[in-house]
């Protein structure tokens, strides 16, 4: 059989977090009821007129800048016109024409090496309302909400050749985004969406390369495993119609994961003639140099510097900045804590062990985790004063993680401190001394081995919630008594 | 001087799906008005337009922006009352896939 190479290119939305939708001062906030943020502009009432909303600008120009790309001096709005109740302008307000950045890059990393991703461009335009569909009634019901929340599309290159290489990249892309913080980038809640267009082609013996086959767009991906599940099968169904001597029609595909099949999702009738032009309610966007700049020195620190300042400020391994940096959350939760109490190895082990278990254990997202950089240097402070141990700290930990329990209260409340337990380990020594009187006696006659057995005993006795080292302090008193 | 431009019934129907019309009964008439119209604006075909940079605005105005500032009221019921047909809060249309 002939060899075949796949060829990706991806088309991802990106929902950024302003406060107002992108051309009128509608709030997008989620889950309100349903029509509530919707204004005469966003409803496309006769007479209004469209507003930029400065920031929708400032965030595409720092992805741009973060992806490598060139800014554009001149950009300007274009109209899609389609008929979808989805949208009551009967058009999207898109940049088909001049988008404000483009030819950009990324480096992403897979197990065949470092690749470079080209970005085509990065356009700015608006969301569309949410249908609910009755099958019942035979209507739809319609949220327009959503309709004008601002999006950017940040379009590839047809530049990745497998799954791996296509999840590298929106890990990537979103890594970069959550860093600037312009959009939570949720591929399960929408706020991140990723159309796939791939074909397949021959690869020749010589490595000489054959041109493109006809490509298909598949939509409807909402998570890794559904974009990789949709790759694969997509690229096999596009094989078998070339070997059966077919031919691949170009079309948009539906994703159906449930049951792993894809399917052409619009009609003949609905033929893609979007008769783009220049929107004419909106005045173009020159961007100076100096603007430009403005947001380029704006930028925070990206992943690369923070894990080598980490290494080099912090002192912690390359290996456990480079787990750290790949949550955003994480970063902000580890260095306040440092800030705090300092001995950042030992907040990088609680951030990287018991976190990281909790995350897991509990199945949050990890860049949803809220704990409080002051609860958790408390801990980590009373652990290394030796007012409490380990096993009483991350008992303690997971009250915080869960409930965000007060720490020294809880400590207090329970009796945990280590103070307030030296009474009650006195007397349990007195008793493990007096129940093991052959060990003691073998202890006095020069038996070291003996001393180990009698701190386990003591220990088996407290149920291990003692301090080994108040232990040991306290058995090497009494016995030399 | 108007040129003559001739526009076909494809042209028509493929309109009349883009618009979401059918022309049917009104193919004759509508091929005379757009055939009319096209020839009208074909004057500036004559035109030499070489050196003339595309314009998409009369207006020597660019940068209309606003603050990125809440100004909206929750108005829904408004909002809702030019609609034939609402249900719970939403607009409610003849179902479409």
């Amino acid at each position: 059989m002939k060899q075949y190479e796949k060829v990706i290119g991806l088309e991802v939305h990106v929902e950024l977090n302003t406060n107002t939708k992108i051309f009128c001062g509608c709030s997008t906030k989620f889950g309100a009821k349903p029509n509530s943020q919707t204004c005469p502009v966003c409803m496309a009432m006769p007479g209004t007129l469209p507003v930029l909303n400065e920031k929708v600008v400032k965030h595409a120009v720092a992805v741009g800048l973060a992806t490598n790309c060139r800014i554009s001096e001149f950009s300007r709005f274009d109209r899609k016109n389609y008929f979808y109740p989805d949208n009551p302008q009967n058009y999207q307000i898109s940049q088909l024409y001049m988008p404000i950045c483009h030819d950009g890059y990324v480096e992403v990393e897979t197990d065949c090496g470092m690749k470079r991703i080209g970005i085509h461009e990065i356009h700015m335009e608006e969301d569309a309302g949410k249908l609910i569909h009755d099958d019942k009634t035979g209507c739809s019901l319609i949220d327009f909400n959503r309709a004008g929340v601002p999006l950017i599309e940040i379009v590839s290159e047809p530049d990745m050749s497998s799954a791996d290489e296509v999840i590298a990249y929106l890990e990537k892309l979103r890594l970069i985004i959550k860093y600037l913080g312009v959009s939570d980038c949720k591929l399960n809640e929408g706020s991140m969406r990723a159309d796939v267009n791939i074909s397949v082609r021959e690869v020749s013996c010589n490595g000489e390369k054959m041109p493109y086959g006809t490509r298909t767009e598949m939509k409807n991906l909402n998570s890794f495993r559904a974009i990789r599940h949709a790759i694969e099968n997509e690229a096999s169904r596009q094989i078998e119609v070339i070997e059966n001597g077919g031919h691949v029609i170009m079309e948009t595909r539906r994703w159906d994961e449930e049951n792993g099949k894809s399917y052409p999702m619009r009609s003949k009738e609905d033929s893609k003639d979007y008769r783009y032009f220049p929107d004419p309610d909106l005045m173009p966007l020159i961007l100076s140099k100096e603007y430009i700049n403005k947001v380029a020195e704006n930028r925070p620190e990206f992943r690369e510097e923070k894990i080598a300042r980490y290494v080099n400020e912090y002192k912690i391994p390359k290996y456990d900045a480079g787990i750290l940096t790949l949550n955003v959350a994480m970063t902000g939760i580890f260095e306040e804590t440092v800030k705090l109490c300092g001995l950042p190895k030992k907040v990088s082990n609680w951030l990287l062990g018991e976190t990281m278990r909790l995350i897991k254990e509990s199945e949050t997202d990890p860049e949803d985790i809220n704990v409080s950089p002051e609860k958790l240097s408390t801990i980590i402070k009373m652990c290394e004063n030796g007012s409490i141990n380990n096993t009483v700290a991350k008992e303690v930990f997971e009250k915080v993680f869960y409930e965000n329990t007060d720490p020294e209260e809880y400590i207090k409340t329970n009796n945990l401190l280590m103070e307030s337990k030296k009474e009650e380990l006195a007397s349990i020594i007195d008793t493990v001394l007096s129940e093991n009187g052959k060990s003691v006696d073998d202890y006095r006659n020069g038996k070291d081995r003996a001393f180990g057995f009698l701190v386990g005993q003591v220990m088996k006795a407290t149920k291990g919630k003692a301090n080994p080292a108040v232990i040991n302090k306290l058995l090497m008193e009494k016995l030399k008594s | 001087m108007e040129q003559n431009v001739i526009i076909t019934d494809e042209v028509i129907e493929n309109i009349g799906i883009l618009a979401k019309i059918n022309p049917e009964n009104e193919m004759e008439a509508m091929k005379k008005d757009m055939e009319e119209i096209l020839g009208f604006v074909n004057k500036l075909a004559e035109l030499d337009t070489e050196n003339v940079k595309p314009m998409s605005h009369i207006y020597d105005v660019f940068n209309v922006l606003r603050e990125d500032k809440v100004v909206c009221e929750d108005k829904h019921n408004e909002m809702l009352s030019n609609a034939p047909e609402t249900e719970n809060g939403y607009f409610k249309v003849p179902k479409s896939i």
